[in-house]
């Protein structure tokens, strides 16, 4: 770290550790989830229903939302700067995901919220 | 010093053909690619979540699209990519604990991963759509 070539940015750090922690959350969501459809075999609307209507998966699968749009963001950041040389075209791209992710979000909590 | 370091030349092959992918390069590939289809499709993936959940002629539609036996073969397809994303995930998550970093564990992990993936997508897709 006492060599490190200052380049002006950052170094990635933030993003690699959200990287991870949003995937540890979406893993442990989806063993939730596993378990849950396992267990109660939803088969009518009701059921299905009831297993989102929950207090406590409502939150957890809002935090999987969360936490898959930002990873996302991250994952699809990192493919632009791989295959997308034009600056141009790559900043178009990203802002086009950004706008994606940010407009699920919003998505996400109206399915949620009127459960 | 690390700008010397940086400026050393590397050998180079952009002939890429050339190369035979081993299996953790195979893993490492699908990772990126499951994410990215998966990120193309969550359009589609948060709508039929949407109708599932909204009123029950909803869900009833959606039921009606998801019988489709294209859609079906579709969904499978989905839910593989998206439980290969899921264990080459924890894989790489482990290995940034330096856990199996030898190439021997590596195959093996690798191996693991796509055998338990395989069994997951089934067992999910026999639950929820057949």
């Amino acid at each position: 770290m006492i060599n490190r070539i200052v380049v002006g940015a950052g170094y990635g750090l933030k993003d690699w550790i959200a990287q991870r922690a949003t995937a540890l959350i979406m893993a442990v969501y989806t063993l939730i989830l596993l378990v849950t459809l396992g267990a109660l075999s939803p088969s009518s609307y009701e059921a299905w229903r009831a297993i989102f209507a929950n207090g406590f998966m409502q939150f957890m699968t809002f935090l999987f939302f969360i936490s898959l749009f930002y990873h996302v963001w991250i994952g699809m950041r990192d493919i632009w700067m791989d295959y997308v040389k034009p600056d141009g075209l790559r900043l178009m791209l990203e802002i086009a995901t950004i706008a994606a992710l940010v407009g699920y979000a919003g998505w996400a909590v109206k399915i949620l919220w009127r459960l | 010093m690390a700008e010397i370091a940086i400026k050393k030349k590397r050998p180079k092959n952009l002939d890429l053909p050339s190369i035979r992918l081993p299996l953790p390069g195979i893993l490492s590939i699908l990772h990126r690619i499951s994410g990215a289809v998966l990120f193309l499709l969550l359009p589609v993936l948060l709508w039929l979540f949407q109708q599932s959940l909204a009123s029950p002629e909803t869900y009833a539609a959606a039921k009606a699209v998801t019988s489709n036996f294209l859609v079906k073969f579709i969904l499978f397809g989905l839910i593989w990519l998206y439980m290969h994303h899921f264990c080459a995930g924890i894989r790489y998550l482990l290995l940034d604990l330096h856990k199996g970093i030898d190439l021997e564990s590596a195959r093996l992990s690798s191996w693991i991963v796509f055998g338990v993936s395989i069994t997951l997508a089934v067992i999910v897709s026999a639950k929820v759509l057949l």
